[in-house]
């Protein structure tokens, strides 16, 4: 079998990977740095029978994919910063209502307009908690072209085998850099697709958790027997409730689904940690400049490591506690924002590691040599 | 209710949510009236709504029934239409629900001309949050954000469709039911974008607060008020100042816009 190897932009292996994935759906509204997932869809989309629809707003277009969701079609929207903020409602929408979709969100800087063309991460807690209300969510970023293609895949697996929403993380740089990838054959990709109910059933309860793993199975409308979605609180049945135990109850599975699955869910990478004495924590393009530093700090004898969050909602705490059974001593967070992620690795060590911070906010990536002067900074104070 | 009727509702559901002198049962009942005379298939029927009293009904409808987010039925309603045209879709939506937070996702359904069918329950008042002005609301009238009077100029919401795109624009009222059943049943036959405004009307917000607390009133008012489209045409502007127009305003043929991306896909298939 002959590779085939192409060079190939982030945001066109993001199309790629959903189609590989099923995505038949797509709905989406024009804004740098996303657009191109937006561009290649509409074209490649009809071509296999799917469908592409150009809203009139980021609202709208959250809300034409968890309507095209709710008839069986694997769906996404792309976007960035300030179309992710209009898109928060109908996120919540769909957390609740537990509507399979995949949004993604090329970061750029922020807030506001910010700087459209230029990289950043500052959208770490947007992602967690742009919504209103206890939600769940998965949110998974990647590091690379390639990694961009899978990890779109895997976004649609999670969110149809846990039906949730599942947000692929990106930023600027990932998105429009051009790598070479080899891509795998189709019939290799495991595919997840959502449960559906037995259809011998005669009455149809979307949300009672049949299979007591805390996952409704699915019906699509149009199928036969008729049901109700909404955005309350509702009980199994669908329908609207106020009394205080479905409400518990209801939200308690909401969590669980996600939180009794973590080894599942959470996925990172461990490089040179077992016997590092700082250890870097990223995730997005920074992770790249983070491997270069981690390569030249040890090539001068740094005892340094490296741990790139994949996985960045539900948060990977286990990978921090791991950490605390080797010699690392200190962990540096590198993120292109404030020092978003810092605050969760903190309260994630308990004290047990000295946490710094390296960010950087002026829509320029942090480089290779930036991380490297830190490590040295951090290694004078032990 | 008729017996063959029953099966439209979910009876475990009711009674509904609405005050008594509500006219949103009037015009839920008028809906499934008019889809049980066109032996319209139960279950390719999906019923989508937004927030607010009238987007309660699809709860009571025993059909695909989608209760979204406030203005946003008809995004929702889109991407069901878009991902499955075999299915057919109603929005049922109040007037706030549908002229001021929906106001975008209205007037570009009008313009793409996609086939669903829009009805307004349009009580020119918000009544779930307990009485604020809309922008259905008439000048002067009175509203818990408007105790002085109303200032803002409503919106004629036939007119708005119609210069969106819609390709059937009506308007009925919860007084002239058997009227609106046959509008509602042109609407669901009319292939592509349709606008039913049904002038309602809400005693407990919008009438106590204008001296129109009885619904017998408001219903008497309507009565009063109503001219057709056919008379309409025969009055001068001022003779139509305060009345409200009711029957057909608008229907022409165009394209539709889920058979339009059948085509798109027929040519993108066919460039391979």
């Amino acid at each position: 079998m002959s590779k085939k190897i192409i060079l190939m932009q982030g945001n066109e292996a993001c199309v790629e990977g959903a189609l590989a994935a099923g995505m038949r759906f797509f709905a989406g509204y024009p804004i740098t740095p996303s657009t191109e997932i937006a561009e290649i869809s509409a074209e490649k989309l009809p071509k296999l029978g799917g469908k592409f629809i150009q809203m009139e707003d980021e609202i709208a277009s959250m809300g034409a994919i968890i309507g095209a969701s709710l008839t069986g079609f694997k769906s996404m929207t792309a976007t960035s910063g300030p179309g992710f903020s209009l898109k928060q409602e109908n996120i919540g929408f769909a957390c609740l209502a537990e509507i399979p979709c995949v949004v993604v969100n090329v970061q750029r800087g922020g807030p506001s307009t910010g700087l459209p063309t230029l990289p950043a991460q500052g959208d770490v807690m947007q992602t967690r908690w742009g919504t209103h209300g206890d939600h769940p969510i998965i949110v998974i970023s990647p590091s690379s072209v390639r990694e961009v293609y899978d990890m779109t895949i895997r976004a649609f697996n999670l969110s149809e085998k846990y039906r949730v929403p599942c947000i692929l993380l990106m930023d600027e740089v990932v998105a429009h850099m051009r790598e070479k990838v080899e891509l795998p054959e189709q019939s290799s990709i495991d595919i997840i697709n959502r449960k559906y109910l037995n259809p011998s059933m005669s009455v149809y309860k979307p949300y009672m958790d049949y299979d007591g793993d805390g996952i409704p199975p699915m019906m699509n409308f149009g199928d036969g027997l008729p049901y109700h979605v909404t955005g309350l609180i509702h009980d199994i049945s669908g329908f609207p409730s106020t009394n205080a135990d479905v409400s518990k109850d209801l939200l308690n599975r909401l969590m669980s689904k996600i939180y009794n699955n973590l080894d599942d869910i959470l996925e990172y990478e461990n490089i040179y940690t077992e016997d590092a004495e700082t250890v870097i924590v990223s995730f997005g393009s920074t992770a790249r400049s983070v491997h270069r530093a981690v390569y030249l700090l040890r090539q001068e004898g740094f005892k340094v490591g490296m741990l790139r969050l994949k996985t960045i909602w539900p948060f990977a705490h286990k990978a921090i506690k791991k950490l605390k059974q080797t010699p690392v001593r200190n962990l540096l967070v590198a993120e292109m924002n404030f020092g978003q992620l810092l605050e969760t690795v903190k309260a994630s060590a308990e004290g047990a590691f000295r946490t710094y911070g390296l960010n950087k906010y002026n829509g320029e990536l942090i480089t290779p040599q930036e991380v490297i002067n830190k490590v040295r900074e951090v290694a004078k104070h032990a | 209710m008729r017996k063959e009727l029953q099966k439209y509702f979910r009876n475990d559901k009711l009674p509904h949510i609405w005050c008594p002198g509500c006219g949103h049962g009037i015009i839920t009942g008028a809906v499934v009236r008019a889809i049980d005379n066109l032996k319209l298939n139960q279950s390719k029927v999906c019923i989508v709504s937004g927030i607010g009293c009238s987007s309660r009904a699809p709860g009571y409808m025993n059909f695909n029934t989608l209760h979204t987010t406030h203005g946003r039925a008809l995004a929702f309603a889109t991407g069901i239409k878009m991902a499955n045209p075999d299915l057919k879709i109603l929005v049922l939506t109040g007037d706030g629900d549908c002229s001021a937070i929906g106001g975008n996702h209205f007037i570009h359904a009008a313009r793409r001309n996609i086939d669903i069918t829009t009805i307004v329950f349009n009580n020119s008042i918000y009544g779930m949050t307990g009485g604020q002005y809309s922008p259905m609301t008439p000048k002067a009238a009175f509203a818990t954000t408007a105790p002085y009077g109303n200032i803002d100029r409503n919106f004629d919401l036939c007119k708005l469709a119609q210069s969106a795109g819609a390709t059937y624009v009506a308007r009925g009222t919860v007084f002239h039911v058997p009227q609106l059943i046959k509008l509602i049943e042109k609407a669901l036959k009319h292939k592509g974008f349709s606008l039913l405004d049904v002038v309602d009307i809400c005693p407990t917000y919008f009438g106590r607060r204008n001296k129109m607390s009885s619904p017998i009133a408001m219903m008497n008012k309507i009565r009063e008020m109503s001219v057709t489209v056919r008379s309409a045409s025969k009055m001068s502007e001022e003779e139509l100042s305060g009345k409200i127009v009711i029957g057909e305003f608008h229907e022409e043929r165009v394209p539709e816009y889920t058979e339009e991306y059948a085509k798109v896909i027929e040519k993108a298939q066919g460039g391979n």
